[in-house]
């Protein structure tokens, strides 16, 4: 870790880090805008950052907008996740050839890039974690994502503003990151110009710290940052019921999965976005002589009909048991599965659902009682 | 109890298996017997457990070894053709290539059934799963109390491991019984569902253990009526199905509430399954 304690950077200070990370051989992603949306993908300076774009969301709704103070990161959360570089929506798995009688099976050879994120949000760096839960388990390990996840070089964004359908607070994932980070930045706009706080992680984060520059923080800093953070909190609009697993649990019977099912579409927005769900299915392909046959890994959903086929049938075939599956595995036998629950309040899936399915209504709802309580 | 073998290398990576014999049992259903194409170590598995069976280039499936686990120089496997990969491997001939994970998932409780009496109740390929636990309760028969094997199938011609089923019961040291839900003019067994056979079959429900392997509707029953002759929810053992693709908790296809069939099960102690057993599709 670094000497140093909380550092307070300028504006430029981002193109140094982005410059930092990519001379010690990372490739650099991070926030930027494409498609009317925010999106993670590689960085070719910290000009691409989405400097002042806000984006606004509510159930079924997403839109950007500019606002005039150039803040950095005034967005919250984009339709996708980092698990798709942690774990990519295809994997090639291994390919197999034709050997006289049998076949020989060739693994894939494993990438070894290195990732810097840049711009992760608590409740994602929370994801991390849960998904080093499902694939790290010490008994069995997904090479590729360990090795991926144990290279990666991790900055933290905390967040400085509450998005429409975020509710970190009430999952305990955010809106600051307390651990998982090599680099954790609060974004500071006020009087005193454009800058960021910046806290180091790890050992890892606090070279880079070193090498960034930037003048020691003063108490007057970090008692902004905390409260840009903690005005977030408070205006965070939306909360998950404390007893969502035991309300989903006692109520797998209940009549309203089938009002659920009138609205939701089972087209499975919800799962892609999510950046905790995980589940994949696998596709067998053949060349075009039948000598090389090839098996992939990509991300399914439990909202599609053959996710759930054994011989005669789907074991879900009714849309609102599909709903169920996903909620109550979510928030409930996540925690029998993983010790943790697989929500980290982003919100994405009640901005993505096309309909406006509220994860935390649905609970409530369930749990009798009013809506908005 | 072995797990995941395959755990300390890429659990996603089939190891080359050359087919030993392939033997038709039923018009749908045959069996392959297996080795390691390179290699002769001992094959270890425990009754209950499962391999996916990956044939080239049409897919992978979990199946069930229904051979002796005390033969350790193949692996045993009993496939209904039912989709395009158990088909494709019902064309194979010795010789011929398959790829094998495993073995993976939890066992029959054969050693905490010893010194009880064992009831073990299947219907249809379910026998295939089981098959394995009956060969090692037999060869270690007087550990065990009175044996019993209760077998349903949907017509006479569709009687899994029939020479099996009636060389078992022609033992004076095991019960063996067997229904049809339809019969045909050569059958003068039982006619109707398994359960029926139940009540007949002579086991001390306060010390037995149950095994059941079969539809799902077919165990809710089987459940139902141990439970009545005075089993414990305790003392009943089901196999689970789900679709799996990975067997090892990364594809997330198989969950059961809390529980991942491929690595809690497939075999279940019913009270640890009883509260959602039962839910409509879960």
């Amino acid at each position: 870790m670094s000497g140093r304690g909380k550092t307070v950077i300028g504006r430029d200070g981002l193109a140094d880090l982005v410059a930092i990370l990519a001379e010690d051989g990372y490739r650099v992603i991070g926030p930027q805008v494409a498609d009317g949306a925010v999106v993670y993908e590689p960085l070719d300076s910290a000009d691409d950052l989405p400097a002042g774009v806000v984006d606004d969301h509510d159930g079924g709704h997403y839109r950007l907008r500019r606002e005039a103070d150039g803040a950095v990161f005034a967005h919250v959360v984009g339709p996708q996740s980092w698990k798709r570089y942690l774990y990519p929506p295809v994997q090639a798995l291994w390919r197999a050839e034709r050997h006289g009688k049998g076949f020989r099976v060739i693994e894939e050879p494993a990438d070894d890039g290195r990732d810097a994120f840049i711009g992760v949000r608590p409740c994602d760096i929370r994801a991390m974690a849960v998904h080093d839960r499902v694939f790290d388990r010490g008994d069995v390990v997904d090479g590729g994502y360990a090795r991926r996840r144990r290279d990666a070089f991790v900055v933290a964004v905390n967040c400085t503003r509450a998005g429409g359908t975020c509710f970190c607070v009430s999952m305990g994932t955010g809106p600051a990151a307390g651990e998982g980070f090599d680099l954790a930045l609060t974004e500071l706009v006020g009087d005193n110009g454009h800058e960021f706080l910046v806290e180091a992680g790890s050992a890892a984060g606090g070279g880079v710290l070193d090498r960034l520059g930037g003048r020691d923080a003063t108490a007057e800093d970090e008692a902004a940052a905390e409260a840009a953070v903690g005005q977030a909190a408070a205006s965070m609009g939306r909360h998950m019921a404390a007893d969502a697993p035991a309300v989903l649990m006692a109520n797998l019977e209940s009549p309203h999965w089938d009002g659920v099912a009138a609205r939701c579409l089972a087209c499975g927005n919800c799962t892609m976005v999510c950046p905790t769900c995980f589940c994949t299915t696998v596709e067998d392909a053949t060349d075009l002589g039948g000598q090389v046959a090839e098996r992939r890994r990509r991300w399914d959903s439990c909202f599609a009909a053959d996710h759930s086929y054994i011989h005669g049938g789907s074991v879900r075939r009714e849309t609102s048991a599909r709903y169920r599956q996903w909620i109550t595995h979510k928030l409930a036998t996540w925690h029998e599965q993983f010790g943790t629950s697989g929500c980290v309040g982003c919100g994405r899936c009640i901005t993505w659902c096309p309909v406006g399915i509220d994860i935390t209504e649905e609970v409530r709802t369930l749990g009798g009682a009013d809506k908005g309580d | 109890m072995p797990t995941a073998a395959a755990a300390t290398l890429e659990p996603m990576t089939p190891v080359p298996f050359r087919v030993l014999g392939m033997r038709k049992e039923l018009p749908d259903t045959y069996t392959l017997d297996l080795a390691p194409a390179d290699g002769d170590g001992p094959l270890h598995f425990a009754p209950g457990q499962f391999n996916m069976l990956y044939h080239f280039g049409v897919g992978e499936i979990p199946i069930s070894i229904s051979g002796d686990p005390a033969a350790t120089d193949r692996l045993t496997h009993t496939i209904r053709s039912v989709g395009a990969v158990s088909r494709g491997m019902g064309t194979l001939k010795a010789g011929d290539m398959v790829g094998v994970r495993g073995p993976f998932g939890s066992a029959w409780p054969v050693d905490e059934a010893r010194g009880r009496d064992v009831v073990i109740v299947c219907g249809g390929i379910g026998l295939a799963p089981l098959r394995p636990a009956i060969y090692h309760i037999l060869a270690n028969r007087p550990s065990y109390g009175r044996l019993v094997i209760l077998y349903g199938a949907r017509s006479p011609r569709d009687i899994l491991f029939r020479r099996e089923l009636e060389r078992w019961g022609g033992r004076l040291d095991t019960y063996v019984d067997a229904t049809v839900d339809r019969a045909t003019g050569e059958w003068s067994g039982n006619v109707g569902v398994v359960t029926n056979l139940i009540r007949h079959s002579g086991f001390d429900p306060v010390d037995t253990i149950a095994m059941v392997c079969g539809p799902e509707t077919m165990m809710q029953y089987t459940v139902e009526a141990l439970r009545d002759r005075g089993l414990d929810n305790t003392r009943i053992y089901l196999s689970m199905e789900r679709n799996m693709k990975c067997a090892v908790g990364f594809c997330g296809r198989c969950q059961f509430g809390g529980a991942f069939v491929c690595r809690d099960g497939p075999v279940f102690r019913f009270d640890r399954i009883a509260p959602i057993f039962r839910v409509w599709e879960f």
